[in-house]
């Protein structure tokens, strides 16, 4: 995660001034206890104008479905860096299913899962277990910033 | 010798204490039928003669004084989330010293509002969804309330991007509407103050003529407030104490009633142990519940079915009775309320103890956090909910059913934890005590004028017991 740290401020372009705030709800997944990156995100995506409901680090299932209802939110952004992701996010879009979160946006990233595995396959099986993007370690969240725009229509295609 | 006269306007009676705030002491206690159906001074009066009897004169400073009668101040909360704004909803009509009938979720129903239309409450408190986030539950609800038959205030304390619009179609649908600011604002952050300061502020409007008490509020010297908020400021000016009277530190108290049990607790509730972190909303350093289901007379058949729920044979062991006996009981409590564990039912004494235990138990880990273990990399975590009780160092211990009991200890022993409460956070060991002289919400009522006196007199008052 160190090079994200060199984000500079004024790359980090603010989305929909004039339209209503794009809602998040940001966490680091069942017992893992990684901070530093959920804070990187926490401000980088604050800075971008979203408006971001972060829950922190060992974050139930239940507390991202039920944090997404009260807050209306349009994305679960789930963080994973001790290899026990893909336990750990099994069921979630059901849940949202069963909660009336049917359109809301899921995305994942880190180390989630164990060791060094082939990338696609890693990717294959959270887009299957319905999440709409998957990052490898060590992505830029500025890409993700993009791609909630571009998911939630919030730029010109 | 300036005298204060305390009045306690409850279901039953009419309570009256008067107290020498000079000497900090009780100095008379009276007490009659509540009068309410005709007219309230009526009952009053006659507490009041007696008073004047034993004191000689009636003389009094100020007359300040609280009220459960008519059903006390009647409430239904609702939110969207059941342990997020619809619990916030909840600890805040409970705080504000309502009898929270009924907590609901997520969009009302047909069947709930029939419900809502049965129970006819005083005031509903209308939340859900935190200030910018989801607004359809608030103007769903908002909609099936409009269209309620019934007659009562609505307190929109919800997400404040749809209050303005909820409380149009409230005010369309003929109810009177108050906003006021969210009761979780952000996700996970209580803020139940301005509801209750609404809640307060609707009772001294609306709910005193509506319940019979405008001629008594008028020889009052303050608002008459709900009870179990008077017992509230009791209990946190007696834990807190003041500049000049120490206080007790964290304390909890119970009040063991016909229809409702009330537990209060005065205590920070952080984690007591290494490792811990809280999971969900953090609860108030002063917090009430009021469990509607866990009662010795009115919900005496609603506490036996939760203790069945539990096994009835644990139950019969456990206080040395049996099935028979029980039934007998309820049967008894449920053609008179009144009746009570002495002369002709004394053989019943067991039996109305054994429920009181029970009912103090239930609502001990209803109103305590709980612990659950998970393991993480990094060794073992403890993920607490609600708060850690297990450092109080007192419990109160009020209400007929406890201090009239024959063990009163054995009763208020089930507010501590045993191995029988799995995980909840009780307080590990504390010391009993019992508000023999029924003067909580007399205290409470005091402390907002002579907070001193109101210290000493329940520090000398409550009796340990061993």
């Amino acid at each position: 995660m160190a090079e994200l740290g060199k984000i500079e401020n004024e790359q980090i372009e603010e989305v929909g001034q004039e339209q209503e705030a794009i809602t998040l709800v940001l966490g680091v997944i069942g017992a893992d206890v990684h901070a530093v990156g959920n804070k990187i995100l926490n401000y980088t995506f604050t800075k971008a104008g979203f408006n971001v409901v972060n829950l922190g680090v060992m974050v139930s299932q239940k507390e991202f479905v039920e944090a997404a209802i009260e807050a209306d939110a349009d994305a679960i952004i789930v963080s994973s860096m001790y290899g026990h992701g893909e336990i750990d996010c099994k069921g979630l879009r059901e849940k949202c299913d069963e909660a009336g979160l049917s359109d809301i946006l899921m995305y994942v990233g880190g180390n989630i899962v164990v060791g060094k595995q082939d990338f696609e396959q890693v990717e294959k099986t959270f887009l299957e277990m319905g999440f709409n993007r998957v990052y490898a370690p060590g992505s830029d969240p500025l890409v993700a910033i993009e791609h909630l725009k571009k998911d939630l229509g919030r730029v010109d295609k | 010798m300036k005298i204060y006269l305390l009045t306690d306007f409850g279901s039953t009676y009419t309570k009256v204490t008067a107290v020498d705030v000079d000497s900090a002491k009780i100095v008379a206690f009276a007490k009659s039928f509540t009068t309410i159906e005709t007219d309230v001074n009526m009952g009053f009066d006659a507490a009041k003669r007696e008073i004047a009897a034993q004191l000689g004169h009636s003389d009094f400073e100020m007359s300040l004084s609280a009220s459960s009668a008519a059903g006390g101040l009647k409430m239904i909360s609702s939110g969207l989330v059941p342990d997020l704004t619809a619990k916030a909803s909840r600890l805040a009509a409970a705080s504000a010293g309502a009898k929270v009938v009924k907590t609901y979720a997520y969009e009302l129903t047909d069947a709930e509002s029939e419900e809502i239309t049965a129970i006819a409450p005083d005031i509903m408190l209308l939340s859900g969804g935190i200030d910018g986030g989801n607004k359809r539950v608030l103007l769903h609800n908002a909609e099936v309330i409009a269209s309620v038959p019934a007659s009562f205030s609505v307190i929109i304390a919800g997400n404040r991007s749809a209050a303005a619009e909820a409380a149009k179609i409230l005010q369309a649908g003929g109810k009177n509407t108050v906003i006021c600011a969210n009761v979780m604002p952000q996700f996970g952050k209580l803020n139940i103050l301005p509801a209750k300061a609404a809640i307060r502020d609707l009772f001294i409007e609306n709910i005193i003529t509506a319940k019979g008490l405008d001629d008594v509020q008028k020889i009052m010297d303050m608002e008459i407030i709900p009870t179990p908020l008077a017992v509230f400021e009791a209990c946190e000016l007696l834990g807190r104490g003041n500049s000049s009277e120490e206080g007790l530190g964290e304390l909890m108290a119970y009040d063991l009633g016909g229809a409702t049990t009330d537990v209060y607790s005065m205590a920070d509730g952080n984690p007591k142990i290494p490792n811990a972190f809280i999971n969900g909303i953090t609860e108030p350093f002063a917090k009430r519940t009021v469990e509607g289901d866990v009662g010795m007379r009115y919900s005496l058949t609603a506490l036996h079915d939760l203790i069945l729920e539990s096994g009835a044979d644990t139950f019969y062991q456990a206080y040395g009775t049996n099935e028979t006996e029980v039934t007998n009981w309820l049967e008894i409590c449920e053609k008179d309320p009144s009746a009570l564990p002495f002369g002709e039912y004394e053989k019943y004494s067991h039996v109305d103890s054994a429920f009181a235990a029970e009912a103090i138990r239930i609502s001990a880990i209803r109103h305590a956090g709980f612990n659950e273990k998970v393991y993480t990399p990094a060794g073992e975590m403890n993920s607490q909910s609600g708060k850690d009780l297990t450092q109080v160092r007192y419990v109160i211990g009020s209400g007929g059913a406890v201090i009239n009991a024959a063990n009163p200890r054995a009763i208020m022993a089930n507010a501590a934890y045993t191995p029988r409460d799995g995980n909840a956070l009780k307080p590990l060991n504390p010391k009993i005590l019992l508000d023999e002289q029924n003067c909580l919400a007399a205290m409470g009522l005091l402390s907002r004028f002579a907070p001193e006196a109101a210290i000493r007199i329940m520090k000398d008052s409550f009796k340990e017991v061993q």
